[in-house]
């Protein structure tokens, strides 16, 4: 109970509640400032080792990925050079004379530190460096589209609902039952041929165009069903409500009440769809339809991999366990990231 | 017609003011139901709300009772224009809102404000205090004098919580706490009407009261009209001037709290007021009459002819199954007091002599009490 004094002295005492006056005066040194749900889950995140780790695994990718121009200047070898056959490069043999790399585990020497490709002899290092380049970014890109589009089309099918809602979800159900790996590669060679004309040669930057616009088309469902889902039981909530009484414009809603609320989900499913876009980039790079020579991509690394599997499985190694390592640290991410922001589901 | 009934007379407020501020005639929601394949066609409609006539003066509290699922609540989303309404008419202060547009209702809305009945799901998780109280200021523009976070911490004061829990996210707080938060947010445009939609039927008791009188502080002290939507009768009794008895989406019987709840005529408020439990201090108090319906409230989608209690009434007669009974003034009974039946019950809630028990059930099996021990019974 409040004390006499305080009573007295508590000026306009309109608080119906003395005990809660009393008790935070007492701390009062103290600013009151709350921990947004925000804070609340960075804070369990830190707490999580697996996903500290992991988090730190991404950004280190990312880092590399980013610096790839300086980490070969360090290595002095580049991804286009032909180290074995190349006459300037004659006196550091590096393949044998049937094509192979010459020395321990696929050439692994002080100046090509992941070894040499067979037959050419370009430096697998670069090639990983300028590769991981290629698909991180190129993924990140299709990503934040994917993210983006399927954000609006799930707001608004969510928020609008009925008639505006049906044909948004009859549209996505038709993109949905395209046969996604069929329609990639069967798609690409048409998307390409329709801006370009097959006499002359695709230029690099519209086979990432081309890739970007295919994989955008046929991913962006998952997205706009799970932010439509979340809308349509945000939009019953009753602040919802509130603020329609004060007023607010849908736009407002959308903006300050809604979306909010959504960012969760959006980023749990960033962390999957990032991994897993960069799998179906290598997927089409190894199908043959992303990029093709001499663009350094992990993809088509796997590709000339597989090739020179029997004479040379060193070749695969590195890009293999940095991909594994990747996408395994990615998804172990998105695990942490979905326990941070609801600690009941899970487990 | 029977015989005991004067002119139709206008519902109005009583005593506290003359003015009327809002206005609703005839109020109508029927929420379509489609059904069939492969075209979908409407097949029917839930008549939650059909024909509701109601007024709330200028500084006055109306209390809205019913049991659940009579159109209470959907009354009064209708009333802030959270639902279209079907048909009917809403005046607030001389001007008609049923169907004006969010910009034609621009002026009107921060004069009509709603305090919500869940205070975990109306405040958003993911703002703070400051910002929820704050936003209806920023949606309508208003400045008040000394900026919005002043105005924000003087309503934080005035609704009993610390002024420096401005910057605190909602699940910091609890249910009490976050119904004042509610009521801070719905006084931040300084309203003229709050549609209060049972703002304390999820808080547990100890604080209900806390809540309530807050409400009623905030009533008496800053002359806001109350439509007050409750299920709780000793709570609406304690705020509400008058009182309005809804069921099945009608008003069967409005007057003032006295009228209400001392003389009621409509049979239904009779057994709803007996439904109260109450518990007898000594054995000289008065006793009061004992009415126990039987089954459930009719489907709104079919409700019952003529009067829709005939159902479930002990007085139904034919007359009540072929003529809707208009709401009007009975004789003997007090200016604004209307009731809706053609065979009302007596004014008076004292015991009658034999307890009207409309289950069989509990009948037989107080009859079969009675029976065997015929002396315990005085």
């Amino acid at each position: 109970m409040t004390s006499p004094t305080k009573a007295e002295g508590s000026g306009p005492s309109v608080a119906l509640d003395p005990e809660l006056a009393s008790t935070t005066e007492a701390d009062k040194p103290k600013k009151l400032e709350g921990r947004s749900p925000g804070q609340l889950m960075w804070q369990r995140f830190k707490r999580d080792r697996t996903g500290m780790l992991c988090a730190g695994v991404v950004i280190f990718y990312f880092v590399i990925a980013l610096s790839a121009p300086l980490l070969t200047a360090l290595s002095g070898t580049n991804p286009y050079t032909l180290y074995g056959q190349d006459p300037t490069y004659a006196d550091s043999p590096v393949l044998d004379d049937f094509g192979l790399p010459l020395g321990w585990f696929g050439g692994v020497s002080g100046d090509h530190w992941f070894g040499v490709e067979p037959q050419y002899g370009r430096d697998l290092f670069a090639m990983l460096m300028y590769g991981m380049r290629t698909s991180l970014f190129m993924a990140l890109g299709v990503t934040v589209l994917l993210m983006l589009t399927g954000i609006t089309i799930g707001l608004v099918g969510g928020y609008f609902g009925g008639r505006t809602d049906y044909w948004i979800g009859r549209v996505t159900d038709f993109f949905l039952a395209f046969p996604q790996q069929l329609f990639f590669i069967a798609f690409m060679p048409v998307v390409t041929a329709f801006f370009v004309d097959p006499q002359e040669e695709t230029p690099t930057y519209f086979r990432a165009v081309a890739i970007l616009i295919v994989l955008w088309l046929l991913g962006w469902m998952g997205m706009a069903r799970l932010v439509r889902s979340t809308v349509l039981s945000l939009r019953e909530r009753e602040f919802v409500e509130a603020a329609k009484v004060s007023g607010a414009s849908p736009w407002r809603i959308v903006r300050k009440e809604i979306l909010p609320n959504v960012v969760s989900p959006i980023l749990v499913q960033f962390t999957y769809q990032l991994p897993s876009t960069i799998l179906t980039i290598a997927f089409l790079s190894f199908a043959g339809v992303g990029f093709v020579e001499p663009t350094p991509d992990w993809g088509r690394l796997f590709a000339s991999g597989a090739k020179y599997a029997e004479q040379d499985p060193a070749f695969m190694f590195f890009p293999g366990v940095a991909m594994v390592i990747f996408i395994l640290c990615f998804n172990l991410l998105g695990d942490s990231v979905r326990d941070a922001f609801d600690p009941k589901s899970g487990r | 017609m029977s015989d005991n009934l004067t002119l139709p007379a206008q519902q109005g407020p009583t005593g506290t003011s003359t003015e009327t501020l809002l206005a609703v005639e005839g109020l109508t929601k029927h929420f379509p139901i489609y059904g069939g394949f492969p075209i979908k066609r409407k097949v029917g409609a839930v008549q939650a709300v059909d024909g509701v006539d109601l007024t709330v003066g200028v500084g006055e509290s109306v209390g809205l009772v019913g049991e659940s699922g009579c159109g209470k609540s959907t009354t009064g989303r209708l009333i802030t224009r959270l639902l279209e309404p079907t048909a009917g008419k809403i005046t607030y202060a001389g001007q008609d809102i049923t169907h004006a547009s969010r910009r034609q209702l621009a002026p009107v809305r921060s004069e009509i404000q709603m305090i919500f009945q869940d205070p975990y799901s109306s405040l958003n998780p993911r703002q703070t205090v400051g910002t929820i109280i704050k936003s209806p200021m920023e949606v309508n523009g208003i400045e008040p004098e000394g900026g919005r976070e002043k105005k924000v911490r003087e309503l934080l004061e005035l609704v009993g919580l610390n002024p420096e829990h401005y910057n605190r996210f909602p699940h910091e707080f609890s249910g009490g706490q976050r119904q004042r938060i509610g009521v801070a947010r719905a006084l931040a445009l300084s309203p003229k009407l709050i549609v209060a939609d049972e703002p304390v039927s999820a808080l547990d008791v100890s604080i209900q009261a806390q809540v309530v009188n807050l409400l009623q502080k905030v009533q008496e002290e800053l002359g806001i009209a109350f439509l007050f939507i409750a299920h709780d009768l000793a709570i609406v009794r304690h705020f509400s001037q008058r009182v309005a008895v809804m069921y099945l989406g009608k008003v069967v019987e409005v007057g003032d709290r006295e009228s209400i709840y001392n003389r009621p005529r409509h049979p239904y408020t009779h057994a709803l007021l007996s439904a109260v439990p109450e518990v007898a201090v000594d054995d000289e108090g008065e006793q009061r009459e004992r009415i126990r319906l039987a089954g459930d409230v009719p489907s709104p989608i079919a409700p019952p002819s003529g009067c829709r209690f005939r159902t479930r009434c002990w007085k139904a007669q034919d007359k009540c199954a072929s003529e809707e009974p208009p709401l009007i003034q009975l004789s003997g009974n007090r200016g604004g007091h209307l009731t809706a039946c053609h065979f009302p019950e007596e004014p008076t809630t004292e015991a009658r002599d034999e307890d009207v028990v409309m289950d069989p059930a509990l009948k037989a099996l107080e009859d079969s009490a009675a029976d065997e021990a015929p002396v315990t019974k005085d």
